[in-house]
């Protein structure tokens, strides 16, 4: 008792106070808007200061972090755009609430469904983020973007989006996810390879 | 806690009720039914000969189209053991079954709902009110023929959305062009609203039984549902005299999301993330409670890798749920935000490794039937064993130095809110609450699943019952999360992550399953019916946050207004699952 | 710390010495400059979202770098609304009676897919489909829950929207006071005042047909914004 308790307690404080300048000084000028510095900043050795400086600086995003669906499509040679997807409708079926609405290509001249949709679209109001979709694709087709910088001033002229807002290159795909990429990439050379 | 020889076994028992009591032998179902007319004779046997003192979970079926509405009951011995199902069923037009409230006093908010969203009268229940929806709501929603204004099919997925999918609104479906449906004949400027007015009233006849020295006014003070200590929307009616409380009311439902009728649409799977904003501060040991449901009813275990992993997230979870929650206690205590700050750096911490596994800080959504999504990233395992053995030991080594012996920690929780453990069991309390009291109880320990009977950790409980008990058994709660998760990261082993294909489509077999995991507030229960079709027939979570609550009006008794709000916070509710 | 780049009109030359120190602006600019580093939020948490508001509020990502620390419990006292989470048909009155204490200037912020539309909620009988069928929102932000830096990312969006603004046009200028959003009444289900005759004809209309009316197009019924 007599306060002793507390007395430590603000001990505690005091260090912690002390830290955000000591670590300053010791680390010099790169600790803070470099990527080594957010980086450290988020080891599980942090000392003194914790935060990130968004907008200016940005938290790095692991790998597998899922924010809003997108849809793949390869780059051809002559700037055309072949998308992934099948319009199989996995996705549609596999989201849990319900926010995918395909609309699978008819061929004009068969009138027979093709594998390919005619229109694609996610009510972002409704996605749950929870990435079944990507997750249960068997085409690699939709993926989950890490963009999450998409605050908007008029919801129902934007948020429901369409496949020409959906769709992203394989390019970006690889920038955002490199290790799956590489890992769908080599396991489709491999089944080419069994098939031909 | 009384550890008497029960007087007779379970089989006496059920034996003496021969005939009255006939198992329940639809295929996949386990468990007695017996008619309403013994349940309450045959529950005060069970509970004073037979030691079954803890009512778990109370849940509503409708038997659809069958003409039967059927109540099942979850008992356990707080001394360990399997639990004891038993069933009720009864007319669908008149739903009536004798309460257990007399008994189990923990069954008061369960009834309620039972109430309020299937429509089944309690009868001997003190206060049978709706409870999730407002008084004057029409209809009993969770009923299979109750349909919701944005209602499209019976179950998902549905067929507007592939292959021929227009994109189109629910509102603009409905003919008012908004989530709402009316009677027929209604006319809204002749509604009165029903209020609040069988609340109060009951409360305050209450209140004037009690005899005072002094002339003073009794007051009836609403706390929430907009509050700063409230956790979220929840509200409290208190009735004050001068400042000290004389009874208190939850009232609740400001975020019921219908997240079991919604859950019935669903197919098993999509109820997975949907089981992440139960408890949206701890969404991998929901994970872990649907997912050991639904693999009961499929009859499938992981393999050993996910089982460590599995056990590892949990822990994890456990641990930044308690130490976010003790931040939040002291905000409440007035020690503003700065144990919160500290505390929510380490979580943040944790967050990272969640991020990093299933893709999202809060919402993980990591765990399938049958295993967990992906496998751990690379160097991820190093982060945990970093934060396992280094990091986390040190900071709620700090923690304590900081908070533990402070002396106005101590004066405002010691004493305060206390709970005696016979109270504690009658009230269902479970998880930190209940063992603050003194009754070791933990699912981990009393009915283990998962593989926790491999690891050397020992159960945390506490001796006064009061607030600052409850700050201990967090604390020491979480050092055996750690002790648990440093035995996890030295003996994972390498190997699959998933028994059998990952698919989209679960096959569950028909049958009842009722999979409970300690979860950082408590017992965390599911029960999943199955009829053989790709949904659930009925969901029912038992959820720890939404059962504590039913002791904060025995805790709050006689104490003065400020600590009310300390008292709740030692409870340590998320309203996504109170409410759900 | 004042912003001299944001705040400074170039057609003005202020000398080397007093860079520092002065800065030549429109009232406009200086009026919003202000309101937009000052945004205090309502200490209002429904759901899920809120656990994020609390961690942008917090050391990691802490939104006081841009003058919002002050959260206060009051609407009185508050500039702008975070609606956190599932709005509840519940709770929405209570979200329009708080909308309405607040004092101008007012902002709102639908923080996540529940406030914005309903989000995965949508389909619940007890969700209400956006907040914004309620009170007007200025700022949307997707995401299931929206990441803290996702919440960031929409401040100061809600800021680039205050400096828009002029006292000229100012809505709380305006000579005419403004009207108190009506609160919504839970009847047998959530009724909206300002759909009352709405309301009654259809359901009249619907008692007149037999049994369960189907639902899709109707005609002659008033479109509910």
């Amino acid at each position: 008792m007599n306060g002793w308790g507390i007395i430590q307690g603000l001990g505690v404080t005091l260090k912690h106070f002390l830290k955000t300048y000591l670590e300053d000084i010791r680390k010099g000028k790169g600790r803070y808007f470099t990527e080594e510095g957010v980086r450290e900043r988020s080891a599980s050795s942090v000392t003194g200061v914790f935060t990130v400086q968004y907008p200016e600086e940005k938290l790095i995003l692991p790998e597998e972090f899922r924010y809003l669906p997108f849809l793949v499509y390869d780059e051809l040679p002559d700037q055309e755009r072949k998308i992934r997807c099948t319009s199989c409708g996995i996705c549609a079926k596999v989201c849990p609430p319900q926010c995918i609405w395909i609309k699978r290509a008819i061929d004009p001249d068969t009138g027979r469904p093709k594998p390919t949709p005619a229109e694609f679209y996610i009510d972002v109001d409704i996605c749950m983020n929870c990435g079944f979709c990507a997750e249960y694709c068997p085409f690699d087709a939709i993926k989950m973007d890490h963009d999450y910088e998409i605050a908007s001033f008029d919801r129902k002229a934007e948020h429901v989006y369409s496949m020409e807002k959906l769709l992203k290159s394989a390019s970006y795909y690889e920038e955002i996810r490199p290790k799956n990429f590489a890992r769908e990439e080599a396991a489709r050379l491999e089944k080419e390879a069994k098939t031909s | 806690m009384s550890v008497e020889k029960p007087v007779v076994s379970l089989a006496d028992l059920c034996s003496r009720y021969e005939g009255l009591l006939v198992p329940d032998e639809r295929q996949g179902f386990e468990g007695y039914l017996i008619s309403p007319d013994h349940l309450i004779s045959f529950c005060r046997s069970l509970r004073d000969d037979v030691g079954y003192d803890y009512l778990s979970s109370v849940t509503g079926v409708d038997n659809f189209p069958a003409e039967q509405m059927e109540v099942v009951y979850h008992f356990y011995r707080t001394t360990g053991g399997p639990s004891f199902n038993l069933k009720l069923q009864v007319s669908r037009h008149n739903p009536v079954v004798p309460s257990l409230v007399p008994l189990y006093p923990g069954a008061d908010f369960q009834e309620r709902e039972a109430w309020d969203l299937l429509g089944i009268r309690f009868e001997g229940h003190p206060d049978l009110r709706r409870i999730m929806m407002w008084e004057g709501f029409e209809g009993f929603p969770l009923r299979k023929d109750w349909r919701e204004p944005f209602f499209e099919d019976e179950a998902k997925p549905f067929k507007s959305r592939w292959p021929d999918g227009q994109v189109i609104r629910s509102e603009d479906q409905n003919p008012y062009k908004n989530n709402v449906r009316y009677p027929n004949d209604f006319d809204p400027e002749q509604w009165t609203p029903v209020g609040d007015d069988a609340l109060y009233k009951g409360m305050l006849n209450l209140s004037q039984n009690i005899q005072s020295e002094f002339k003073t006014d009794q007051i009836v003070v609403n706390l929430g549902p907009q509050h700063p200590s409230t956790h979220g929307v929840f509200r409290m009616v208190v009735v004050l005299e001068g400042e000290t409380v004389l009874s208190l009311k939850p009232v609740m439902g400001y975020l019921h999301r219908n997240h079991e009728k919604i859950g019935e649409r669903n197919t098993f799977l999509q109820n997975m993330p949907f089981t992440d904003r139960l408890d949206y501060i701890s969404s991998m040991s929901n994970n872990f409670g649907y997912a050991l449901a639904v693999e009961k009813l499929m009859g499938i275990r992981p393999p050993e890798r996910a089982e460590y992993i599995r056990v590892m997230m949990a822990e994890l979870t456990r641990f930044l749920n308690h130490i976010f929650s003790i931040g939040f206690l002291l905000n409440d205590l007035g020690a503003f935000f700065t144990p919160a700050l500290y505390a929510i750096e380490e979580r943040e911490l944790i967050l990272d490794v969640f991020e990093a596994v299933s893709g999202s800080r809060m919402m993980c959504n990591y765990f399938r039937f049958g295993g967990v999504a992906r496998d751990l990233p690379d160097g991820v395992l190093e982060k945990i064993k970093e934060l396992v053995n280094d990091r986390l030991p040190r900071k709620l080594e700090e923690f304590e130095r900081y908070l533990t012996k402070n002396d106005l920690v101590r004066i405002r929780c010691e004493g305060v809110g206390v709970l005696s453990p016979e109270e504690a069991i009658a009230l269902s309390a479970a998880g930190p609450i209940l063992r603050a009291s003194g009754v070791p109880y933990d699912v981990r320990r009393a009915d283990p699943y998962s593989i926790y009977d491999r690891f050397d950790f020992d159960v945390a409980y506490g001796l006064h019952g009061d607030i600052y008990d409850r700050y201990l058994v967090r604390v020491e709660e979480m050092r055996q999360s750690l002790r648990i998760l440093k035995q996890v990261v030295r003996d994972i082993p390498e190997g699959p992550i998933m028994s059998g294909k990952p698919q989209y489509q679960a096959r569950v077999p028909p049958g009842e399953a009722y999979g409970r995991v300690e979860g950082p507030k408590g017992e965390l229960g599911f029960y999943v019916v199955s009829n053989g079709k790709p949904n659930p027939w009925r969901y029912h979570v038992r959820a720890p946050s939404f059962i504590n609550l039913t002791s904060l009006a025995t805790m709050a008794k006689n104490q003065k207004i400020a600590d009310v709000v300390a008292i709740l916070g030692s409870i340590d509710i998320v309203l996504g699952e109170v409410d759900r | 710390m004042m912003d001299e780049d944001r705040l400074s009109r170039e057609e003005f030359s202020i000398p080397v010495e007093l860079q520092r120190q002065v800065a030549i602006a429109t009232l406009d600019k200086i009026y919003n400059w202000s309101r937009r580093n000052s945004l205090w939020p309502m200490m209002f948490g429904l759901a899920c979202c809120a656990i994020e508001m609390i961690g942008a509020a917090a050391g990691r990502y802490d939104f006081s770098r841009f003058g919002t620390e002050v959260m206060r419990p009051s609407p009185r006292q508050a500039d702008v609304m975070i609606v956190s989470g599932t709005v509840t048909k519940k709770m929405i009155p209570t979200i329009v009676r708080l909308y309405n204490q607040m004092g101008e200037p007012k902002y709102v912020i639908a923080m996540g897919a529940c406030a914005s539309g309903g989000g995965p909620f949508k389909e619940g009988y007890n969700v209400v489909p956006g907040v914004d069928r309620f009170v007007p929102v200025d700022v949307y932000i997707p995401g299931c829950p929206p990441t803290p830096q996702a919440l960031l990312y929409g401040l100061i969006a809600l800021q680039k929207k205050i400096d828009t603004e002029s006292i000229k046009t100012a809505r709380w200028y305006k000579k005419e006071p403004s009207v108190p959003i009506p609160i919504p009444v839970l009847g047998p289900d959530l009724i909206d005042p300002r759909d009352l005759s709405a309301i009654k004809e259809r359901s009249q209309k619907k008692s007149q047909e037999e049994p369960e009316a189907a639902t899709g197009d109707e005609e002659g019924i008033v479109h509910v914004s």
